[in-house]
């Protein structure tokens, strides 16, 4: 008998069914790992389970070693051994790691917080997953690998017999990601089962068993699910998708035209430590048509370098910039500035730099462009937009971005994370940018949307622009790149040649080791 | 080896230090009249109030919360209990426990729509602010009530010297064995307070005696500071204000404790009305206004982000100590009272500065 079964659960939200008719099952001591695109219902699914949508507001039937079960909330759920480990992470940053831990179930005597057993629970909780911090530091000194073993100690705390984990890897550097995959595996042994969702089929298969299944979710429905051993990554990618994918990186042909970006003896001071460098005496040249990669570890100064670039970063800038045949000249010192010379960025967390999420689509795609679309004469002085003028020019570059959009006046918020980023890509190529600066310009979105976002990137170089790309997936950073400079802690290693580089060859570069 | 943190909290010391600037300051201008037991006892007395309310906003915006109506309804409940007294008669404990249980019932209600109505606090309170101002301008029919002698007792009386002295040990000695079993840098603490309550007895009974008001504000400090340190609920107020995300996920009613919290601070705001009324020995038609904004000042100067989280009730005191004695160091001096108002703006733009400074230079 499965530990768990979820039997043909349908949802609907206003206007959209999120899950139609998906079943679902769990065995003791198994750890189910679910994939599928942004969108495919993954999220939808886990909280149906976890009753964050109470019992009522779907159809299907849930199952707990045999027995119907009606979850309202999410403490009744927890009350019965499910515990859920949310895709952004949920702890208090001001409050100890101690509660953190048992916040909301806190051991009490006479009302009061018993703080001496409050402190002895997380300790061994903390040992559990073997995390040598002191219980009464505040959460929000820790790093987020650290922050992510809270809240499975959290989970464990619970007594939790089933974990779900929302995409737990998705901001962890590759050392955690790979401590907190081999806790899984020492948990299991424990009797701990495991729903596992993740976007990254590498991690999904160092993680299962050879017995251990894997379920793809797509458009709300599940489309397969297969044993590890039966399977791969490819028959899954495809099964994500829908169709198979070339996996291929439309790299443009190189022809190198003039320099538009020239850099000498950049450096960018570290604000933490006042005396060092976090991008140490950068030189480069990106020529028309070119895509110049940049590589290098978590910290290494890539973002850093970016946002130095465009102005925006937050502590003293050095060196000499020319762009676009321009003068050569000192940093700069607003973004305003930066692209008025022709620069544009594409940050690495859109939600907090990209998009006005209140906005619609067209406010959002012209932000940066509105002086563009004043009227003419004396309406214009006074700032007055021309509609018509903004509409067709929001409505040119859907249609160039293959943007999936309702309608112009569609809330951005509705979109899904690829065509977030076409809006954001959008914006910036309505102010007609010489250099385009990208920083992880593919993070968080699925499969299909990463393809288009590569095809867009070579049609662009094609046009050319010069494009800087910053990204920590090697093969897309080595797939796109003409020419590769590794970074490591902040000084440049070496250039080498996209085509001919390996990821290995890379990292070795990137640790020291080359 | 594991460093031990260092107990000085860098925030509180500001506050200390500029409140014993201020201190110095008016004392030179004064030559010593601020000093004097018969002006601190005064200025001790004219904090009450506000240090009422601060109490409550403290816990309301560590819930990433706001309250404007609490002015108002202060003096709504104020005016309450006073009519009841005075005009219908009712024993004073009734018409004491008449504006508590009207202040929590009003409390409730706003923080259910706050709750369950997913209406802004911002527009709650600000919408009952007005509600209570018209009310209570109804209820006094617009002239002023003052309630007879007995009904004053906890606004104007003070306790006797002797039962001072015992007050001042007992919590002295409650300090010490504190002390006695904390480690490090918080026993001096300790020893600190203690050494700092027989002196502030000391001090208050060169004049009359500890002022009843007085006591009821550190009464009450006392006991909610206990519910915001060391009680789920508390506790749960600086989770919900500090991560609501992460208070939902760990199962946390947070609509009950947002009702929970505004009802406590009608409470306050019922208390606050009763202690104002005596003090000032009527009840006017516009009672209470503006007070509100005093309230969350001595909150924010203290050390209350207005983010949500973080903050406390002492220092929340602190900061209404800071605020009364611009007031009456002002007044002493025979400044304008124009000037009262200026000043006291300009020091809250000031601390929060300050601590925004420190917060970058630490970061």
């Amino acid at each position: 008998m499965p530990l768990l079964e979820l039997r043909a659960i349908t949802k609907d939200f206003p206007g959209v069914r999120a899950l139609d008719g998906v079943s679902f099952d769990l065995e003791p001591g198994e750890i189910h790992a679910l994939c599928g695109e942004n969108g495919a219902g993954k999220s939808t699914l886990i909280k149906v389970l976890c009753g964050v949508h109470p019992a009522g507001s779907y159809g299907g039937e849930i199952r707990l070693r045999g027995e119907t079960v009606r979850f309202r909330n999410l403490r009744d759920s927890e009350a019965h051994g499910i515990a859920l480990i949310a895709q952004e992470l949920a702890l208090v940053p001001r409050l100890s790691i101690a509660e953190n831990l048992l916040l909301g179930r806190e051991p009490l005597r006479y009302g009061l917080v018993r703080w001496s057993d409050l402190r002895a629970e997380a300790q061994r909780a903390l040992d559990l997953v073997g995390l040598a911090v002191p219980v009464d530091t505040p959460v929000r000194e820790l790093g987020i690998g650290q922050q992510q073993l809270v809240e499975i100690a959290k989970a464990l705390i619970k007594n939790a017999a089933i974990l779900v984990l929302d995409e737990p890897t998705a901001a962890l550097p590759e050392a955690d990601t790979r401590r907190l995959l081999s806790l899984l595996g020492d948990l299991r042994l424990r009797g701990v089962a495991a729903i596992y969702i993740s976007h990254r089929l590498d991690e999904v298969f160092a993680l299962a068993e050879p017995t251990d299944r894997i379920t793809v979710l797509r458009d709300g429905r599940s489309v397969g699910t297969a044993r590890r051993e039966g399977t791969s990554p490819e028959r899954l990618i495809s099964l994500m998708v829908g169709r198979e994918l070339s996996g291929g990186f439309p790299r443009p042909e190189r022809r190198p035209g003039e320099v538009l970006l020239r850099l000498a003896g950049w450096s960018v001071a570290d604000p933490q430590n006042p005396g060092r460098r976090v991008v140490d005496d950068v030189s480069l040249e990106v020529r028309a048509g070119e895509v110049l990669g940049i590589a290098g570890l978590m910290g290494a100064g890539r973002s850093a370098l970016l946002a130095s670039l465009f102005g925006a970063a937050r502590s003293p800038v050095t060196g000499t910039i020319q762009v676009a045949g321009g003068p050569s000249r000192g940093p700069f010192h607003s973004p305003a500035e930066a692209g008025a010379a022709g620069l544009a960025l594409v940050s690495e967390d859109r939600k907090r730099y990209g998009l006005v999420p209140q906005g619609s689509v067209l406010d959002n795609l012209t932000l940066a462009a509105l002086r563009a679309f004043r009227r003419r004469g004396l309406l214009g002085a006074l700032g007055i937009l021309d509609r018509p003028a903004r509409r067709a020019a929001a409505a040119g570059q859907t249609a160039a971005l293959r943007l999936k959009a309702a309608s112009l006046d569609a809330p951005v918020s509705q979109l899904s994370g690829g065509n977030q980023q076409k809006v954001v890509l959008g914006r910036w190529l309505l102010r007609g940018p010489r250099v385009l600066l990208l920083d992880e310009p593919t993070r968080g979105i699925d499969i299909g949307a990463k393809s288009e976002i590569y095809d867009l990137i070579g049609r662009l170089v094609g046009e050319g622009l010069g494009v800087i790309l910053v990204s920590s997936e090697l093969p897309e950073l080595l797939g796109l790149s003409h020419r590769v400079l590794v970074l490591s802690q902040g000084r440049p290693m070496s250039i080498l040649d996209g085509g001919a580089a390996t990821p290995e060859r890379v990292m070795a570069v990137a640790t020291g080791q080359g | 080896m594991r460093l031990k943190r260092l107990p000085l909290d860098w925030r509180a010391l500001t506050m200390v230090g500029a409140l014993l600037a201020i201190w110095v300051v008016f004392s030179v201008a004064t030559d010593g009249t601020f000093l004097l037991p018969r002006n601190l006892s005064l200025l001790a007395r004219q904090m009450a109030v506000t240090s009422i309310l601060a109490i409550g906003m403290v816990l309301v915006i560590v819930a990433g919360q706001i309250d404007l109506s609490v002015g108002a309804l202060a003096g709504l409940t104020g005016a309450l209990a006073a009519l009841a007294y005075t005009r219908l008669g009712w024993p004073l404990a009734f018409a004491f426990l008449l504006a508590l249980t009207a202040g929590a019932a009003l409390g409730a209600i706003e923080g259910s729509l706050v709750a369950w109505l997913r209406i802004p606090p911002f527009i709650v309170t600000l919408g009952g602010m007005l509600v209570f101002q018209g009310t209570l301008l109804g209820v006094t029919g617009g002239v002023s009530t003052s309630p007879p002698r007995p009904y004053l007792f906890v606004g104007q009386a003070y306790l006797p010297q002797p039962a001072g002295w015992v007050l001042a040990g007992l919590v002295a000695a409650a300090l010490a064995v504190g002390a006695w079993r904390a480690q490090g840098g918080r026993r001096f603490g300790r020893l600190g307070l203690a050494a700092l309550a027989i002196g502030a007895v000391a001090l208050m009974n060169a004049y009359q005696g500890v002022p009843v008001p007085v006591l009821v504000v550190l009464a009450l400090a006392t006991v909610l500071s206990t519910v915001a340190h060391h009680t789920p609920f508390g506790r749960h107020l600086y989770a919900i204000g500090g991560n609501r995300e992460a208070a939902f996920y760990s199962g946390i009613a947070i609509e009950r404790h947002l009702v929970g919290v505004f009802t406590l601070m009608g409470l306050l705001a019922g208390a606050a009305g009763v202690v104002l009324t005596a003090r000032v020995g009527s009840a006017t038609p516009n009672a209470g206004q503006l007070m509100e904004l005093d309230a969350i000042a001595a909150a924010v100067i203290g050390g209350t982000s207005l983010l949500g989280g973080q903050g406390t009730i002492w220092g929340a005191l602190l900061g209404a100590l800071v605020m009364a004695s611009l007031d009456n160091g002002m007044s002493l001096l025979n400044t304008e009272a124009f000037w009262q108002p200026i000043l006291k703006g300009a020091i809250l733009v000031a601390a929060v500065a300050v601590d925004m400074a420190g917060r970058r230079g630490r970061a």
